[in-house]
C-alpha cells in the first residue's frame, strides 16, 4: 500500500467523484479480470440468432482450479475499441448470448462469474427493433433459474436494466468505487429536472455508491479499494479474485451439480434473496 | 407521431376527469379525438370502450376503467391496497421531497400506488388481475409495485389461478433508485415460480409501456397481447433521438411495430379484449382439468363461444 492510501481515506469522495472513478477508461475492465484471474480462457461468441455483441462477452476458463463460465460487460479504451464494443452498451444480441451461455453453464454444471461494467443497454433503433426489453427480460428469467452457483461483481458502472440483466447472482460483490444505479445520474437529472448537467446532484440523492448498497443490504460484500483500481490494477484484480473464490467455495461446499435437492436449495435461496428487496409502509 | 403522443394525455374521457385539458372546450359532452381530430360525443365514446368510432384510436384508460372492462361487474376484490411507498433514499428533488410527490400522485390518481392487484372473474372464470395506473407517477415501478405484484402472483399459485397483467409504465421509479431497479429481478423471480406451477401469465401491453417493465415480467409472459397503437419500448423516444441523432422511422415503437418484429403474440382491439382473455383462461384451465361452463360464457358475453376466438381478434392473418 502506498502513501496515497492514507490521504485518500481521509477525504471521503462524493458520489459523483465515484461515478468518475467508476468510468475512468484506465480502470480494469472485464478483459483485465479475465487476463489476471482466468487461465486457458476460450471466448464463446454469438447469440445463434442474429450476431455477436462485443459489449457483453462470455467464455469458459479455469479459475483457481475450476472450470467456470465468465460473462461481463466490456467497453473500449480508445475510440476504435469503443465503436467496436458500442461503448460497453450491449444490444439484444449480447443478452441473448448471455442467456445461451447460462443455459450452457447449467447443462454442464459450471459455476458462473459475472462482471458488471456498463452505463446501460444500448438505446438505439436497431436494438428496439430486435427487442431490447425482451432480451433483457429473458436473460433475467434465465438467470433466476440457472442451476449453478453465480457470483456477480460490480467492477465499474452498474447502469440500469442493462447491468441487472447479468447481475442476479447468489452473491453480489461490489468494489468500493463502483456504482450501481437505476439510471445514469445524467439520465436521472434529465428525467427529473430536464437538465442533465445536474448529474452530480442526482448522483448524490440516488444513493448509488457501494457503501449505500451495503447499507441497503443489496450487496453481500463491499471490496475495499485502498487505492483506486486504475492506480493499482493488479492488486485490485487479485483482491477481487480472492473474494470471488471465497464466495464460490462457500456456495459450492453445499452444492452438487445435477443433484435436484441441491439445485432446489440454491434456487430457493436465490429467489428469497430478491424476493425480500423493497421498502414500503 | 410526436404530436400524437403528446396529444394523448390531453383528452381523457370525463368520467374519470382528473385534470382534463381546459382547451377541450365542449367539456363533459364532447371530446376531440387525439388522432383524427373528430369531435366525439362523450357518451358515445364511453359506450365504445373509449375507442374513437371514426379512426379506432384507443384513448388511455384508468386502472379502474380497465378493471371494469376486464372483469364481471362487482367481481373484483382488491388485495394489499393499503401498501404505500416510503422514501428509503430520502430522495431530494428540486420540486420537493419524494413524500410530497407521493401525496400529489395519490391526489391526481385517486390510488395508493401505480399498481392495483386483486382477484376477479370474467364470464364467471376466476383469475388474478393486475393493472397499472399510469396517472400515478407515470406508472413507475417501485418497491410497492413489486411487492404487490409478487404477492398477487404468490396468491395465484396458492389458488391455482391464471394471471393477467395490464402493463402501462414509464419505467422504473427514479425516487426509489436501486430499490426500483431490483423490482425487475424480484418480479421475474415470482413469475418463474408461477411458470413452475404450470399457471399461465397473460400480459397485456397498453399505451405506453417502457423501461423496466418492458425489460422484466411484462415480456416474459406466456401470451403477450397489446392494444392497437400502444407505444411499447425499452428506451424512450427522446433518449433514442438524442443518443443516435437519427430521425425515428414512422410508426416506431407502436404495437404494430413490436408485432411485426415478432415481440408479441396478438394485437387485440379493446372491444375484443374481454372475450380474448376469457378464451385464453379456458384454454389453459382445461389443460389443468378445469372445463368452462359454456352456458356461463354465452350468458355473460351475449355471444356463442368460438373455438378460434383468439385468431379472430387480430387484424393480421391468423397464424394457424
Amino acid at each position: 500500500m502506498s502513501e496515497t492510501t492514507i490521504v485518500e481515506e481521509l477525504v471521503p469522495l462524493t458520489a459523483f467523484e465515484r461515478v468518475r472513478l467508476a468510468r475512468d477508461p484506465a480502470r480494469p475492465g472485464t478483459l483485465d479480470y479475465i487476463a489476471g484471474l482466468i487461465t486457458n480462457f476460450v471466448e464463446l461468441h454469438g447469440d445463434r440468432v442474429f450476431g455477436d455483441d462485443q459489449a457483453l462477452l462470455g467464455g469458459i476458463g479455469t479459475f483457481r482450479g475450476r472450470t467456470v463460465l465468465i460473462l461481463g460487460h466490456q467497453g473500449g479504451t480508445n475510440t476504435r475499441e469503443n465503436i467496436a464494443r458500442n461503448f460497453g452498451m450491449p444490444r439484444p444480441e449480447g443478452y441473448r448470448k448471455a442467456r445461451r451461455l447460462m443455459q450452457h453453464a447449467s447443462k454442464f454444471g459450471m459455476p458462473i462469474i459475472t462482471f458488471i461494467d456498463t452505463s446501460g443497454a444500448d438505446p438505439g433503433i436497431g436494438s428496439e427493433e430486435r427487442g431490447q426489453g425482451t432480451a433483457i427480460a429473458e436473460s433475467l428469467l434465465e438467470m433466476i433459474g440457472v442451476e449453478v452457483p453465480v457470483v456477480t461483481t460490480v467492477i465499474g458502472e452498474g447502469g440500469s436494466g442493462g447491468a441487472l440483466a447479468i447481475s442476479l447472482g447468489d452473491r453480489i460483490l461490489m468494489l468500493e468505487n463502483a456504482v450501481y444505479a437505476v439510471a445514469s445520474p445524467e439520465a436521472c437529472a434529465a428525467i427529473l429536472w430536464k437538465d442533465s448537467s445536474r448529474a452530480a446532484d442526482a448522483a448524490a440523492t440516488m444513493r448509488i455508491t457501494a457503501a449505500d448498497l451495503e447499507r441497503f443490504r443489496m450487496i453481500d460484500e463491499l471490496i475495499p479499494e485502498p487505492v483506486p483500481a486504475h492506480k493499482a490494477a493488479a492488486e485490485t484484480i487479485q483482491r477481487v479474485g480472492d473474494r470471488i473464490a471465497a464466495h464460490l467455495d462457500d456456495l459450492t461446499a453445499s452444492f452438487t451439480p445435477g443433484d435436484p435437492a441441491s439445485i432446489n436449495r440454491l434456487l430457493d435461496s436465490r429467489h428469497d434473496k430478491f424476493r425480500k428487496i423493497g421498502a414500503w409502509i | 407521431m410526436r404530436n400524437l403522443f403528446q396529444g394523448r394525455g390531453k383528452f381523457r374521457p370525463k368520467s374519470h376527469g382528473d385534470d382534463r385539458d381546459e382547451n377541450a372546450i365542449p367539456e363533459d359532452l364532447w371530446v376531440k379525438c387525439a388522432k383524427c381530430g373528430e369531435l366525439l360525443y362523450s357518451k358515445e365514446l364511453t359506450n365504445n370502450h373509449e375507442v374513437c368510432p371514426k379512426c379506432s384510436y384507443h384513448f388511455r384508460l384508468s386502472a379502474r376503467q380497465r378493471i371494469e372492462l376486464l372483469s364481471d361487474a362487482g367481481s373484483f376484490v382488491e388485495w394489499n391496497d393499503d401498501l404505500r411507498p416510503t422514501d428509503p433514499l430520502e430522495f431530494v428533488d428540486l420540486q420537493g421531497a419524494y413524500p410530497a410527490k407521493i401525496l400529489s400522485a395519490e391526489k391526481k390518481s385517486g390510488e395508493n400506488e401505480a399498481l392495483i392487484t386483486g382477484q376477479a372473474s370474467i364470464g364467471l372464470r376466476p383469475f388474478v388481475l393486475v393493472v397499472a395506473e399510469f396517472n400515478y407517477l407515470g406508472g413507475s415501478m417501485g418497491s410497492v409495485w413489486g411487492e404487490k405484484l409478487v404477492r398477487a402472483v404468490e396468491q395465484a399459485i396458492e389458488l391455482g389461478l391464471p394471471v393477467l397483467t395490464v402493463n402501462a409504465s414509464g419505467g422504473a421509479r427514479m425516487h426509489e433508485g436501486v430499490f426500483s431497479l431490483m423490482q425487475m429481478g424480484k418480479t421475474v423471480a415470482a413469475f418463474k415460480r408461477l411458470g413452475r406451477a404450470r399457471l399461465p401469465h397473460f400480459s397485456l401491453l397498453v399505451d405506453p409501456c417502457y423501461g423496466g417493465v418492458t425489460a422484466s415480467y411484462a415480456t416474459i409472459a406466456d401470451v403477450i397481447l397489446a392494444e392497437p397503437g400502444a407505444l411499447i419500448g425499452f428506451a424512450g423516444q427522446r433518449v433514442i433521438e438524442q443518443v443516435t441523432k437519427q430521425k425515428l422511422p414512422e410508426g416506431f415503437q407502436t404495437a404494430e411495430f413490436f408485432f411485426e418484429h415478432g415481440m408479441l403474440d396478438v394485437i387485440v382491439e379493446r372491444g375484443n379484449l374481454a372475450s380474448t382473455v376469457q378464451s385464453l383462461i379456458d384454454h389453459y384451465q382445461r389443460l389443468r382439468g378445469i372445463e368452462p361452463a359454456i352456458d356461463d360464457l354465452a350468458a355473460s358475453n351475449g355471444q356463442l363461444p368460438e373455438e378460434d376466438a383468439i385468431a379472430v381478434v387480430t387484424d393480421k392473418e391468423p397464424a394457424r
